[in-house]
Parts: structure tokens; C-alpha cells; sequence
């Protein structure tokens, strides 16, 4: 395999990696208003993604990182065309990694109203948001031959895009909401087990509707097609949507967990295998591209950062292995009493 | 206002900020870890409640690093496209592996430290805090080496129209970010030196906890006086190199005209940039130029006069950029030595106490000013001699540039007055009494 088809599925790991982990983070903040209604339910809900999230963020720095190192031209194109919604995308970013630290540390309703907001706007907007840009690589964006955009922030908005937001969206609050049930317990617990069962029937209709349009809307299927043994991602996607509703029936809620984590990554990588080899289509001309193959990075490049990525990526999964396994259990009344933790 | 010209506020104002916490966590987490690790050693719990008092300060002020420098990671492919396709072969290696190393055992290990205190042993939540240290550090490394190369590029080649690398160990020797990572890592741990010593005096003057920030105020002099004397002088090795590299950086730098042997350097000075000199020259100091850049006092200079006007940097900034920062520069150890000095009576010492308080802010301005200097002092070279900051820019319209620094500066102001609002909450607040692991 070329270095180039190589560093193409480790960048589509990057993303289905952030998906997967920083996923239930904004998931549990775009449930938080809906489901924390006493002050021990909210502060049990900050502690579920407190210790973890920042750590999960990092994968999306890495991912962009790893576009710039690997395929500057795709990161150039793709960040400046998308501009207006990676801005919005960053200030929300910035609004809830600082309201989770900021929150607790005065004692006054209406300071812990404006942070409280900003979790679930700073939750919502990125998972909204990188669903659109997804969906909108995956349909073509208007670039032409020099990597000018020819749109605006609407152009965006368009029936496909909006539905992969929504996908994103149910696959991540179904995600944050198993994550919650392992680490709650009582009245909370209770609730959010209810919520999660209509939840999943949404997702499984979105899911679907996603696939259908999908076929109708972007290339995407066409290289499953030609290579049909690739039908086994999206054949593992649903698997795993149904998975999840089978191990909430036993109560199994890590399992159901590990489910939707695994239909986060499938979904993730039906869409990237589709791309494939490509990185930001054009719509207005199949010519202007860009690729795996004519926007990448030197050899030499590709080859310095593939030994920095195996030597490293492995360590980092094991320690951050070892801190979610530090923090598993559900979240207890001492765990809450703690001062410096937010 | 252009799209360079915003894109280029925007990028300032959003580093200029990132900045203002950088530096604090470098030097703070450090010390932090320090008296973790006597806590640990001496069981003694004065040093538990100084790390958790200063831990406090360090974790807000670290929340808003970390979501300053997002910003940042995504600001070269928003809004310098042209930039990123034209050294990301180089300068995106050196960012991504500045994530891998770097922030993940940051991001991971301080939420460890936080949410840990019960879960690990004492020692292993103390190796924690070292690795959280470590792990910026690491990360302050790798970018430097990144702007190293944009001040001084090395071990490329052009091909395809853009910088390739040839020579990746050149790219992590390159003397120039060597030097200013000799010259930038000390000078966090000068302003984190300060920030603890002012704030201790604030509560040595109020005359209480007296134990414990006597303590902290003691550390405070140690390590400023040691990083202050290595700041400058990596800054004096630092200035030759920049005249071996980026001669019309060190001329404005001077606000120095004329190319000329035994150059000399004047106490006042202020530069004419439309008449090409000097309104204002006093205090003629001959041949110190020449040896501020070639350690040779009748070594040539190159003057500003001999450098094509469309590759001389803003003169004025330049120039009181590097001023302002080499006079922190002597004042710092002059401070931390008669610290020393009253270092018995210390709490007698009020007039000293109250100058440490209002230091506090010296040492942000001298790093704020030393990045003015170089990066501003690098225009209009986005990458020394290769590229232009004009040539850099995204192809996207001003209205969007126009919207997103509005966006930075009203959500950055908030933060600013938020964070520094939390702060100041928590140093009032003091200690807490009990050190019980609560
Ligand atoms: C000399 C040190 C230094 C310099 C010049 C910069 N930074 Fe920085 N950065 C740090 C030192 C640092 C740090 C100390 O490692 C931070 C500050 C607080 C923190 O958590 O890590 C950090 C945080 C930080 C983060 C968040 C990491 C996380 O989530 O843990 C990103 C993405 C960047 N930075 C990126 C940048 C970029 C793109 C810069 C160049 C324009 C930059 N930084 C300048
Ligand atoms: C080490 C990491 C850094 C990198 C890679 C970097 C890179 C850049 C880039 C790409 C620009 C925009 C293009 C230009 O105007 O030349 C720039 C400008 C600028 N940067 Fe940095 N920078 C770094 C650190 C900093 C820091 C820490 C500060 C301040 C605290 C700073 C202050 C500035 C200023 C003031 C400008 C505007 C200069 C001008 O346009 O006149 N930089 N830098
Ligand atoms: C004592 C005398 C000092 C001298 C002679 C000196 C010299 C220099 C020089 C020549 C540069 C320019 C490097 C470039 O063009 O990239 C520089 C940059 C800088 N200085 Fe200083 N400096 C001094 C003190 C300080 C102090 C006290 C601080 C902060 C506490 C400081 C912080 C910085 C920073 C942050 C930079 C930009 C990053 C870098 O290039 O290392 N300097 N200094």
C-alpha cells in the first residue's frame, strides 16, 4: 500500500477515534438541560465527562494535526472553505471547556445559569456542526481548480448536510446518554434508561434515512460496489445500532456502550471508505479534487510522522485506557464533595 | 482593512492571548509539582495546602489555555491557506507531533491529577503532577521549533512550489529555535517565579498565613533569580544569532540607519521611519551594537538604510519592543537580588513586599513584548526569506475575516475578565485551613 492510502485510513481513524470519545461528552451536554433537574444530577453529569474530556478533545487537535502534517492541502482548503463553521465550531469549543471548570467556582444561580447554557450550547454546536461538514464533503463542496470556495455559510445548509447533523447528533446523545447510565445511579439513572429507549428508535430511523439519501445524494456507495466485501461497515454499523438496543434490554449498559461506540467508528468509516480517494470533492468539477494523492505531504514527511504515530498512538491509548478505567464507577456523593474538581 | 491586515490582528490578538496563560502553566506547574513532591517526601502539610492553593491558580489558568490554543491549531488552515500549503510539509509535521507527544499526556494526566486525589496514592498523584510538567514543556519544544523554523528555515528544499523537507534533524537542531527555547522556557519560569512571589507578599502584607507563603515567597526568589540570569543571557546569544540570520530584524531592533563599524547604541532614542533616523539620540554608548551583534565591538552593522524598503519590519514596535524587554530584563535580578537581601525580615520589608505585589505584571509584558519583537520584527516575512505574510493569506472575503475577530475579541475580552475575575477570587480567598485531602 502506498504511504498516502495508508495515512488516509489513519486520518479517518483520528476522526472516528474524536467521534467515539469526545462523542459522549457532547452528548451529555446537549442532554444536560433536559436531564439535570436537581443540582446533584448536574454536578453528577460534569463529573461523568470531567475527567475525560479534555483528553478526548485532543484527538480532534491530533486529526487536524495529522491533515495538516499529512495533506496540507487539504487542510488548507478544507479550513478556509469551511471557515464561517469551524469559527463557530471553535467558540463553542472554547464556551464549554471553560464552563466545566468555571461553573462550581462561584456560588450564585445566575453564574451557574450562564455556564449551564454554555455546556449545552458548546455541546450541541460542534456535534451539529461537524455532522454538516461531514455530509457536506461526502456530497462535494463548490472549490474550483485553486481551492477557492464559492459559497457561504448557507450554502451548508442544504437538506443532506442538515440530516448528517442530525445523525450526528442522535449518535452522539444515544452514546452520551449510555455513558450517563453507567456512571449514575438512582432517579437520574432511572430517567435517563427511559430517555435512551426512545432515543435509539430515532437514531434507527435517522440511520436509515442517512443510508437511503446517502445513495441518492453523494457518490458514496459506488466503492462498495466495486469492492463488494466492503458491505461489511455498514453491515457492522447496523449490527451495532441493534446491539446497543439488545444489551439496554439486559441491562448490560457498558456493553451497550462498546456498541455504540463501535456503531460511532463503523458509521464514521462507511462514510470515509466511500470518499475514498478522495478528501474534499469538488461539485463543480470532479478535476479539482483533492485527494489522498495529490494534496499529501512528501514521502519523506509521511514516513517521519507514520514512525512518530506507531510509536506513540499505542501509548496513548493505553494511558488513556488506564484513566477511564480510574474513573469507571458510577459517581458518588464523596466524588461530588471534592473541592478542586470542578 | 484587507484580509491580510485583519487576519494578521486576528492572529496576534488570538496568540498575543493564548500567551498570556502559556507561560504561567510552563513555569507554575513545575513548582506545583515541587511541593507535591515535599508534601510527599516530608508528610508535612504546609506544602499540601500550598499545592493545592497554588493548583487552584493553575487550573483556571490552564482551562483557558487550552481553549486559546485550539484556536490557534486552526487558524493556519482558515486564514493562512496559502501558508499551509506552502510549509505544511514541515511546519505540519512538527504541530502533529507536538499533539502525540505532548498535549495528550497533558490533557490526559490533568484530569487524572484532578479528579485523582483519592483514587492514587500519594506518591503516584505527585508523579502525576511531574508528568502534567513535563508534558508542556515537551509541547513549548515542538512549537518552538516550529516558529524557529518560520524565523530561520532550514533542511528544505523547493520543489512543487513549496517547501519539502530534506533534512528533518536539521529542522530539530535548527539553532535558532534552540536558542529560543533556551531563551522562552526560562522566562515562563521567571514570570511563574514572580507570580507566586507577588501574590505571597500581597499575604505576607495582610500579615496572615504566614507560613505558607513565606515558603512559597522563598521558592519564588531561588528559581527567579536563576531563570532571570539565564534569561538574559541566552538573550544576548540570542541577539547574535539574530543578526547572523535576520540582519534587518536586528536593525530595527536598533532603530540603526547607517551600515557602520563600531556601531553604537543610544540610551533614548526614537525612531523617524519617514526620514530614515533618529528623531531623538542621547547617551551615545560606542561600538555596543556592534558587540550587542557580533560580541566585537568593531564589527559592521548593517544599517535599516541598506535594506530595500519593502523588507524592513515596522520600525517603531520593533525597536520599543526590544527595548521595553531588555530594561525588565536587568530590572529582574536586580528585584530578585535584594529579595535576597531582606530575605530576614522579610515581612519588615513593606516597601518590598508592595514592589513584588505591582511586579507582578512586568514579566507578562517582557514575553509579550519579546514575541512582538519576533514576530513583528520578522515582517513582511511570514517565513524568513521565503514567503511573504502578503502571499500567505487564505483566499476568502473580508466580511468573514471581518466577523470572526469581532467573535474573538468579544469572547476573549469575556474570558480575559472572567478568568482573571476567578483568579483574583481565588488568591483573596487564601489557603484553605485545613489541608485534609477534602
Ligand atoms: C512556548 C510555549 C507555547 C507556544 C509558543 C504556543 N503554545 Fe499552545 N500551549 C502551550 C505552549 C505553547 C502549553 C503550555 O502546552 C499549553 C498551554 C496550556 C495548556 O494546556 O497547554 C498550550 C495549549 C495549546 C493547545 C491545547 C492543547 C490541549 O488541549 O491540551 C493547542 C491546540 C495549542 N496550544 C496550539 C498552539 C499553536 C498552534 C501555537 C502557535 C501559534 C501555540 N500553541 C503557541
Ligand atoms: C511558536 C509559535 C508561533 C507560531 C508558529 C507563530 C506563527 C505566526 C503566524 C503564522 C503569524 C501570522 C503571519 C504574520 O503576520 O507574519 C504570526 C504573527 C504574529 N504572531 Fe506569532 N506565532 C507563534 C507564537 C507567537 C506568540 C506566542 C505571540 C505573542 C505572544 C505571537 C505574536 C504574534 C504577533 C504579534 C503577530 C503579528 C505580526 C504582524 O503581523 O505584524 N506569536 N505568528
Ligand atoms: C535581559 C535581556 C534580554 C535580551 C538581551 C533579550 C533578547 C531577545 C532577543 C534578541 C529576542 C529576539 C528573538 C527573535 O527575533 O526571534 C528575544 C525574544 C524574546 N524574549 Fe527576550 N531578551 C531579554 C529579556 C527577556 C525577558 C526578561 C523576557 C521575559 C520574561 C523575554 C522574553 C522573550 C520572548 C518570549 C521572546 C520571543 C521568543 C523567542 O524568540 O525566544 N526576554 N529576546
Amino acid at each position: 500500500m502506498e504511504l498516502q492510502t495508508v495515512w488516509f485510513f489513519i486520518w479517518g481513524l483520528l476522526w472516528a477515534i474524536f467521534f467515539m470519545t469526545d462523542g459522549f461528552d457532547f452528548g451529555i451536554g446537549t442532554l444536560y438541560p433536559f436531564l439535570g433537574k436537581s443540582e446533584r444530577d448536574k454536578n453528577v453529569m460534569i463529573h461523568a465527562v470531567g475527567p475525560l474530556w479534555d483528553g478526548n478533545e485532543v484527538w480532534l487537535i491530533t486529526a487536524a494535526g495529522v491533515t495538516f502534517a499529512a495533506f496540507p492541502i487539504v487542510y488548507a482548503v478544507m479550513f478556509s472553505s469551511l471557515y464561517s463553521a469551524l469559527m463557530l465550531i471553535l467558540f463553542a469549543l472554547i464556551l464549554r471547556g471553560v464552563s466545566f471548570e468555571f461553573r462550581n467556582q462561584v456560588d450564585n444561580p445566575t453564574w451557574k445559569k450562564v455556564w449551564d447554557t454554555c455546556i449545552f450550547v458548546g455541546s450541541f454546536l460542534p456535534a451539529f456542526l461537524f455532522g454538516v461538514a461531514f455530509g457536506n464533503i461526502f456530497q462535494g463542496i463548490p472549490i474550483d481548480q485553486n481551492g477557492v470556495y464559492h459559497g457561504t455559510l448557507l450554502t451548508l445548509l442544504n437538506p443532506y448536510g442538515l440530516l448528517t447533523g442530525v445523525l450526528f447528533v442522535c449518535l452522539f446523545i444515544v452514546h452520551g446518554a449510555l455513558w450517563l447510565l453507567i456512571k449514575s445511579d438512582g432517579d437520574l439513572a432511572e430517567r435517563t434508561e427511559k430517555l435512551v429507549g426512545v432515543l435509539w428508535l430515532v437514531l434507527t430511523g435517522v440511520a436509515v434515512v442517512f443510508l437511503g439519501a446517502s445513495y441518492v445524494f453523494t457518490p458514496l456507495w459506488k466503492n462498495y460496489f466495486v469492492t463488494p466485501i466492503l458491505f461489511l461497515v455498514p453491515v457492522i454499523s447496523v449490527t451495532a445500532i441493534f446491539g446497543i438496543k439488545y444489551f439496554l434490554t439486559k441491562q448490560a449498559f457498558f456493553k451497550a456502550w462498546v456498541a455504540s461506540a463501535l456503531t460511532i467508528v463503523s458509521c464514521t468509516f462507511f462514510g470515509i471508505i466511500g470518499l475514498f480517494p478522495n478528501m474534499f470533492p469538488s461539485s463543480i468539477d470532479a478535476e479539482y479534487s483533492l485527494t489522498a494523492f495529490n494534496a499529501s505531504s512528501s514521502p519523506l514527511t509521511l514516513k517521519i510522522i507514520l514512525i512518530v504515530a506507531l510509536l506513540f498512538v499505542p501509548i496513548i491509548i493505553a494511558y488513556q485506557a488506564w484513566a477511564y478505567k480510574l474513573f469507571s464507577g458510577t459517581v458518588t456523593d464523596e466524588d461530588l464533595a471534592h473541592d478542586e474538581s470542578y | 482593512m484587507d484580509v491580510v491586515m485583519l487576519s494578521r490582528l486576528q492572529f496576534a490578538a488570538a496568540t498575543m492571548f493564548h500567551f498570556l496563560f502559556v507561560p504561567l502553566t510552563l513555569g507554575l506547574s513545575v513548582l506545583v509539582a515541587y511541593m507535591e513532591t515535599q508534601y510527599v517526601r516530608t508528610g508535612d502539610e504546609t506544602y499540601l495546602r500550598m499545592t493545592k492553593f497554588w493548583g487552584k491558580l493553575f487550573l483556571i489558568n490552564f482551562a483557558l489555555g487550552v481553549v486559546t490554543g485550539i484556536t490557534l491549531e486552526f487558524q493556519f488552515g482558515t486564514n493562512w491557506s496559502r501558508y499551509s500549503v506552502y510549509m505544511g510539509d514541515i511546519f505540519g509535521s512538527l504541530l502533529a507531533i507536538e499533539a502525540t507527544l505532548a498535549f495528550f499526556l497533558e490533557s490526559t494526566f490533568i484530569g487524572v491529577w484532578i479528579f485523582g486525589w483519592k483514587k492514587l496514592s500519594k506518591k503516584a498523584h505527585a508523579i502525576v503532577m511531574w508528568v502534567v510538567a513535563a508534558a508542556g514543556n515537551i509541547s513549548a519544544v515542538w512549537i518552538l521549533l516550529a516558529n524557529g523554523w518560520m524565523q530561520h528555515p532550514v533542511g528544505y528544499t523547493i520543489r512543487n512550489g513549496r517547501a519539502e523537507l530534506t533534512d528533518f534533524l536539521a529542522v530539530v537542531t535548527n539553532k535558532f529555535g534552540l536558542l529560543e527555547i533556551a531563551h522562552m522556557i526560562p522566562s515562563a519560569f521567571v514570570l511563574a517565579a514572580f507570580f507566586i512571589m507577588g501574590i505571597s507578599a500581597w499575604h505576607l502584607l495582610k500579615k496572615q498565613h504566614i507560613e505558607i507563603f513565606t515558603r512559597s515567597f522563598n521558592i519564588g526568589l531561588v528559581v527567579g533569580l536563576v531563570s532571570s540570569l539565564v534569561v538574559a543571557l541566552t538573550g544576548d546569544l540570542h541577539a547574535v544569532h539574530v543578526t547572523e540570520t535576520q540582519p534587518a530584524k536586528l536593525a530595527a531592533m536598533e532603530s540603526h540607519w547607517e551600515t557602520q563599524a563600531q556601531a553604537p547604541i543610544f540610551l533614548v532614542a526614537l525612531p523617524d521611519e519617514k526620514n530614515e533616523r533618529n528623531k531623538i539620540e542621547i547617551g551615545r554608548l560606542p561600538g555596543l551594537l556592534s558587540f550587542l551583534g557580533h560580541h566585537d565591538v568593531n564589527a559592521t552593522v548593517t544599517g535599516l538604510k541598506d535594506i530595500p524598503k519593502d523588507e524592513r519590519p515596522p520600525v517603531l514596535l520593533t525597536f520599543l519592543s526590544f527595548r521595553t524587554m531588555v530594561a525588565l530584563g536587568t530590572l529582574f535580578p536586580l528585584l530578585t537580588i535584594i529579595g535576597f537581601m531582606v530575605r530576614k525580615n522579610l515581612l519588615e520589608s513593606r516597601w518590598y513586599l508592595w514592589t513584588m505585589l505591582l511586579a507582578i505584571p512586568l514579566p507578562y509584558l517582557a514575553i509579550e513584548f519579546g514575541w512582538v519583537l519576533a514576530e513583528v520584527g520578522r515582517q513582511p516575512w511570514i517565513v524568513y526569506g521565503l514567503l511573504k505574510t502578503s502571499d500567505a493569506v487564505s483566499p476568502i472575503a473580508t466580511s468573514q475575516v471581518m466577523t470572526s475577530l469581532v467573535g474573538f475579541i468579544l469572547v476573549y475580552g469575556l474570558l480575559g475578565i472572567t478568568g482573571f475575575f476567578l483568579m483574583a477570587k481565588a488568591v483573596v480567598e487564601g489557603p484553605k485551613l485545613e489541608a485534609s485531602n477534602a
